[in-house]
């Protein structure tokens, strides 16, 4: 079991603003009041992309049994990840204490079978409580075989999601990182005319693959991506990461302590930044040309930005002519809270309120600096608290994460998935034309008159709709 | 409203229609112990028998006039005079259809003469119903031949109020359903549940969920069918409560209904999606005074729901349909309802409810006009019976089978399509059909730089 200083430790996190206000780190969970996961689920979610490893889930089996492959990220080779593995504790097994060996044999069996790149052991609750120790077992498979088993300590009960991401952040840089050189460029990929340079991106998970609608331009530019932690990584990619020269902190804190870790460790750089609209996306690349600082990348930036801004816009003028002034309640967390804001102003909709539960004071002062002061500023996020909201706002449609997609469409509102599950990428400018296309969908459709309209035989009044 | 564009070329390719004859062959076969004879040569019947066997997967009572080449040029009464005494003699049936097929009216042979015939000459079965009518398969398709046949089974067998004096309502709970040839025995099946939910009792013109259901009967073999409104019923016809008309196909038939009884009716044209069949139910809880069952109550609120699951599938989504007007339209509107388009649309034969299709464009022709018309026109998914199949391997999208004929589809003859359920059950499927073709897929990209490995090692099987 993690010791409760090294919880206090990850909780503290000094690159992140929550940590100047009272509640140091993250929020405790409150019982009777919580929504979203546990740290298990925060750790899986974090590192589950890194495409080519063989994930197993320490634990009895709710664990990894509802929560394994419901994930939208993509890749674009390996699909190991996409295999569930999981010990499965039997009462036998917690009883009589055999869980360790239980483990050690699962890692044999998933070398033997499916040869990954590496082993990645996800510790949960119970295996927690009773005291198995996974880090020994992971150090003495990994001798015995000869394959990297990583452990990830990350039993629910240590905290929140965030607090997940965190550890599996840790656990990459204690573990992973620098264990390896990055390759040469590969053969005839180098230019004559620029230099190419080596970068990270943090937090970016590659959702229905809308990485890849980033990537072509990053390549574009000559800006190498050792790796992306955690959508589309191999493991010998996550190895090469103290070698960027830049670190990008992609729409989230939540990993915050690699990026500093990797900065303390190895000097590298970072900025946070957003691939969600075109504005962002345009200061994430000029942001990598300022940190990198090479003149001539800085000058080819421009007029990629400039080209691709111009196609775009044509793009959008149809969409934008569709969602002009449509009223949007934005409830997601965090840092997606202004970067999905600006996405949907660029496409001339007006966000008259959006959710703050997750978000810094700094976020926040950067959403009334976007949004206008008067903004309403969303803390509860139950479902009664957002239908209020959308009757009160007139709102036209509720941009949230999937679990609120039903309670959305039980109140008969126009609803659109912005989170992990979601089955339609949004990052870079083509993401864009799909984001619009998907408010237009919704909002446009004429099954919400119908929905809403009562049966002719019911004397009642229409449904009521904000 | 829908822009019709007729036949344009020489050929016919991947024909969607089906005859008119053989429609009117399928209004027969849903009356109890019927037989139709097609007026014609007896490739015709083997053709038509053939159509039916492998939709319906069931035997199929179809006999014909035989017609053979002296027949062809001497006349052909004579045909069907013997024809129809060879079968009320050996099968004694309650009714027999003669549609004519294109061969007989091109001759010129006058089968209701021919049916003055043998009555004259064959007294002795004067009691079993003979209903001839012209449908030759150079004009409509098989929707039209389906209506004209119950036009002509009215017109024959359902008499006048002033001679007969049958009187509207005198069976309080009766009500007639003439139904159109796009609905299934599934769709009938829920139809007459629906009716009886409210108390009434339907007299469904025709029946073919009680004759082609595909039912295991007791009896090992019937020369006629072996279910399907009693022939005698349609003597009462006049004395129900109220009419109601499925399908725009019908009107004709309606109105001789209306005319020889004075019944009221009540018509729709299609029965798919919420709107129509809140208006459906709303009339049967006026004519019922009853109230609206709980039950279909609950069956709305879920295609309500069921229309909210599948909205973010079926928005902006593009549809390509080719099937008879009635089947077209009501897929037209179903989809437009749900906020799809329906952006290429064929029939097989003009009809005046194509005028109000939910498309900007109908053509009348064949499978390689939609095929152009989707292609053209990006269309997403195909609707249309089993010849859609190649059509669509060659566009690359999935179909979804509607109509006459499905050959490839076990249970394809008896899927619900109407009603709450049927709609929902409809939506659903498409929704799953637009699913698989992974809309706003991504295509994966590696980077020029990337130091990714696969297919060095073994795990990239996985």
């Amino acid at each position: 079991m993690m010791k409760s200083k090294d919880i206090a430790a990850l909780l503290d996190e000094p690159a992140c603003t929550h940590n100047k206000k009272e509640k140091s780190g993250c929020a405790r969970p409150k019982p009777g009041a919580s929504a979203g996961g546990c740290a298990f689920d925060g750790a899986q979610i974090a590192l589950l992309p890194i495409a080519d490893v063989a994930h197993i889930v320490h634990g009895s089996i709710a664990c990894a049994g509802s929560s394994w492959d419901n994930r939208g990220t993509r890749s674009s080779g390996s699909r190991l990840f996409k295999i569930g593995m999981t010990t499965d504790l039997t009462e036998q097994d917690v009883i009589m204490g055999r869980g360790e060996k239980r483990l050690f044999h699962s890692i044999k069996q998933a070398i033997d079978s499916y040869s990954p790149s590496a082993v990645f052991v996800y510790n949960t609750c119970i295996p927690a409580l009773i005291g198995d120790d996974i880090e020994a077992i992971c150090k003495s498979a990994q001798e015995r075989w000869g394959t990297p088993v990583v452990p990830i300590d990350c039993a629910g009960f240590y905290g929140t999601k965030n607090l997940g991401n965190r550890i599996a952040g840790d656990a990459m840089v204690k573990h992973v990182c620098g264990t390896r050189e990055p390759d040469p460029l590969p053969h005839g990929a180098e230019s004559d005319t620029f230099k190419v340079h080596d970068v990270n991106l943090v937090g970016e998970y590659n959702i229905a693959g809308e990485l890849w609608h980033v990537l072509p331009l990053l390549d574009h530019l000559g800006i190498r991506i050792l790796c992306t932690l955690s959508g589309d990584a191999r493991f010998h990619e996550v190895q090469t990461m103290h070698r960027a020269k830049v670190n990008m902190m992609v729409c989230s804190k939540a990993m915050l302590n690699v990026a500093r870790k990797l900065e303390d460790a190895f000097g590298t750089k970072w900025f946070e930044g957003s691939f969600y609209g075109v504005q962002d996306m345009s200061n994430a690349l000029r942001d990598f040309a300022r940190l990198i600082d090479d003149p001539y990348l800085t000058e080819r930036t421009e007029a990629l930005i400039a080209s691709e801004e111009a196609r775009i816009n044509k793009a959008l003028e149809p969409w934008r002519q569709r969602l002009k002034g449509k009223r949007v309640l934005l409830y997601t967390g965090g840092v997606k809270s202004w970067s999905i804001v600006s996405a949907l102003q660029d496409l001339g909709m007006t966000v008259v309120a959006t959710g703050t539960n997750k978000s810094t004071e700094e976020d926040k002062a950067r959403i009334r600096e976007i949004m206008g002061a008067d903004t309403k500023m969303v803390e509860d996020g139950s479902p009664r608290s957002l239908i209020n909201i959308v009757r009160e706002y007139n709102v036209d449609i509720l941009i949230a994460g999937g679990r609120n997609m039903y309670t959305a469409l039980k109140a008969r509102i126009p609803f659109l998935d912005i989170n992990q599950e979601r089955e339609f990428g949004y990052a870079g400018y083509e993401g864009m034309l799909e984001l619009a296309k998907q408010l237009a969908l919704t909002v446009e459709s004429p099954i919400w008159q119908a929905v809403r309209k009562p049966a002719p035989w019911a004397v009642s009044k229409e449904i009521s709709h904000g | 409203m829908a822009e019709i564009t007729k036949r344009n070329k020489a050929l016919s390719v991947s024909p969607l229609k089906a005859s008119q004859t053989i429609g009117a062959a399928l209004a027969f076969l849903g009356f109890h112990r019927a037989i139709p004879m097609l007026h014609g040569a007896q490739g015709c019947t083997a053709f038509g028998k053939v159509f039916f066997v492998r939709h319906f997967r069931e035997p199929i009572p179809l006999q014909t006039s035989a017609m053979d080449q002296i027949a062809a040029v001497m006349g052909s009464e004579d045909n069907v005079v013997e024809g129809l005494k060879a079968i009320c003699s050996k099968n004694n049936p309650s009714l027999v259809g003669v549609p004519t097929t294109g061969l007989a009216e091109t001759q010129g042979s006058d089968v209701t003469m021919a049916t003055g015939e043998f009555r004259k000459k064959y007294p002795e079965y004067a009691h079993i119903p003979v209903v001839a009518l012209s449908t030759p398969d150079f004009t409509g398709c098989l929707e039209s031949g389906f209506a004209k046949a119950v036009e002509a089974i009215i017109a024959t067998l359902v008499p006048d109020a002033a001679t007969a004096g049958t009187q509207p309502g005198k069976r309080p709970r009766q009500v007639n359903v003439l139904v159109n040839a796009s609905l299934t025995p599934g769709d009938l099946e829920a139809l007459k549940d629906t009716i009886e939910l409210f108390g009434l009792r339907p007299v469904m013109i025709p029946d073919l969920s009680d004759s082609l259901d595909g039912h295991l009967p007791d009896e090992d073999f019937s020369p006629l069918t072996i279910g399907g409104t009693l022939v005698s019923e349609m003597a009462t016809l006049g004395d129900s409560l109220a009419t109601l008309v499925i399908g725009a196909s019908m009107t004709a038939a309606a109105d001789t209904l209306h005319q020889k009884t004075g019944v009221p009716d009540y018509r729709f044209d299609h029965l798919m999606g919420l709107a129509v069949n809140d208006q459906f139910v709303h009339t049967l809880h006026t004519l019922s005074a009853e109230p609206v069952p709980p039950k279909l109550q609950r069956q709305r609120a879920q295609l309500q729901d069921t229309m909210l699951d599948t909205h973010f599938m079926l928005g902006l989504s593009r549809f390509a349909i080719a099937a008879d007007p009635d089947l077209l339209n009501a897929f037209s509107h179903l989809l437009a309802e749900n906020g799809a388009y329906t952006v290429a649309a064929v029939a097989p034969a003009n009809a005046p409810i194509l005028k109000h299709i939910a498309a900007d464009k109908v053509h009348i022709g064949d499978l390689e006009d939609l095929e152009k018309a989707a292609e053209a026109n990006e269309a997403e998914v195909l609707i249309c019976n089993s010849h859609g199949q190649e059509t669509a391997l060659r566009l690359g999208i999935p179909l979804l089978r509607a109509g006459f004929p499905q050959y490839d589809l076990l249970g394809g003859y008896q899927r619900q399509w109407i009603g709450y359920t049927g709609t929902r059950q409809t939506l659903f499927d498409i929704a799953n059909i637009l699913l698989s073709l992974e809309k706003g897929e991504i295509h994966p990209y590696q980077s020029i730089y990337a130091q990714k490995r696969d297919g060095e090692a073994a795990h990239t099987r996985y």
